[in-house]
């Protein structure tokens, strides 16, 4: 077909090579369910860990405190520091999935409580987050 | 957005814009030249699915599925998609455009960003036939199994409908709005990963027999549906509610058959005795 039409001015964008198809552009729901994800299994291996060295007290007081006492190392305090955030975001998002089966107008303002659980979630870490902080910061100077 | 000036010495008369299809699609017409970028798939030559972009001329008010005609039309005649009724209606042409699922025959040109190429594709979760076509046999197959038609062990009163009154027809109205497309379905993060999940879908056409107080055979479909992958592999993602191009609260509809199972009488007897 013959075109009359200039070529754009612009360069045009091509086809991407990757066939791969694109992510699926979801709302808050999808995202808070992905996050809701990754927490969990986060939080479920937490828990695992957790577990095993709870246990080595029964293997000997001397093993436990000497694996608890690795747990003050800074790297370890980040990690807390995450562990708290995945379980704050964790419970309050549990919660909200509970309304929105439960409670007969729930999923209506899902996506209000979503945001809600977003605000809950930047208060409790605002206030946790400059106090765990201070912690690993002393530790790092003994 | 390029747009063309007119140029005036060589504008043409009336009956060749009208007759020439290269002049009536000039940008400076009002069209504006929009990229297509198609996920393409043909099984007898192709190990993968590519992206190939086309640039179509378009008005704001037309329809992505315009764009795709003239493409198939005036450009490329292998394109293959599914297209009945064109007025959102028949639910043939659901696709991914733009990452979302939608109807082409019910999203403009003027609706997405013109100035950015425009990604479509197949939906997703659902075996790729060819290019945007999808075996929607899975799909077709949970809707049955949910058996979506009116089961009464009661003969209507002689020579009559069943009558319902306003309130109870109400009850379902949002249900009965499904045109069976599979947006909602094939949007579902849960029914991507788990073909056996029944999706958004099915439950929405039990739902609407479920609360239809004509129907006697609820019970039947809330077994159905009280399995781990029935209402239960819902996760609330509200994707299918997002995508439904009939706007049906669709998730909505999934919780009131989730609560309608646990709260049914039989299982309360059940918990009692």
């Amino acid at each position: 077909m013959v075109s009359l039409r200039p070529a754009p001015a612009t360069k045009r964008a091509a086809a991407p090579r990757l066939p791969a198809g694109t992510v699926y552009r979801g709302h808050e729901g999808m995202w808070s369910w992905v996050l809701h994800r990754i927490t969990g299994v986060a939080i479920f291996f937490f828990l695992l860990v957790h577990v095993l060295d709870t246990a080595l007290v029964r293997v000997s007081p001397q093993t436990y405190n000497g694996v608890i006492d690795t747990y003050k190392q800074p790297i370890m305090g980040l990690g807390e520091l995450v562990l708290v955030a995945a379980i704050v975001f964790h419970a309050f998002n549990g919660l909200r999935i509970i309304l929105i089966d439960f409670w007969s107008v729930g999923t209506k303002h899902q996506r209000a409580m979503f945001w809600i659980v977003i605000v809950l979630w930047v208060v409790l870490m605002a206030g946790f987050a400059p106090r765990q902080l201070m912690v690993i910061i002393s530790e790092v100077q003994h | 957005m390029t747009l063309t000036p007119l140029n005036t010495s060589a504008l043409p008369g009336v009956t060749d814009a009208v007759m020439n299809p290269a002049i009536r699609h000039r940008p400076a017409d009002g069209f504006t030249t929009i990229t297509l970028i198609i996920r393409r798939f043909d099984p007898e030559t192709d190990q993968e699915p590519r992206w190939v972009d086309y640039d179509v001329d378009t008005l704001p008010t037309d329809r992505i599925l315009d764009a795709l005609h003239k493409i198939k039309w005036e450009q490329d005649g292998s394109l293959t998609f599914r297209r009945s009724c064109a007025h959102g209606v028949c639910g043939s042409d659901a696709m991914r455009i733009n990452g979302r699922n939608r109807l082409a025959c019910k999203t403009l040109v003027k609706d997405l960003d013109p100035t950015k190429p425009i990604y479509i594709e197949a939906i997703k979760g659902l075996p790729l036939e060819k290019d945007l076509v999808v075996d929607m046999e899975p799909f077709f197959a949970s809707f049955r199994a949910v058996q979506p038609f009116l089961q009464s062990h009661t003969a209507p009163p002689e020579g009559r409908e069943r009558l319902q009154s306003a309130a109870d027809r109400a009850r379902f109205d949002d249900t009965t709005k499904c045109i069976l497309c599979a947006a909602c379905t094939s949007s579902c993060p849960v029914f991507w990963t788990d073909g056996q999940y029944f999706g958004p879908a099915a439950i929405v056409n039990a739902h609407r027999f479920i609360f239809d107080s004509r129907d006697e055979e609820a019970e039947v479909r809330l077994d159905i549906l009280n399995d781990k992958e029935g209402v239960w592999r819902c996760r609330t993602t509200f994707n299918c509610s997002e995508a439904c191009p009939r706007g049906i609260q669709i998730t909505k509809a999934i919780s009131e058959v989730k609560a309608a199972t646990i709260r049914r009488p039989d299982r309360i007897k059940i918990a009692v005795a």
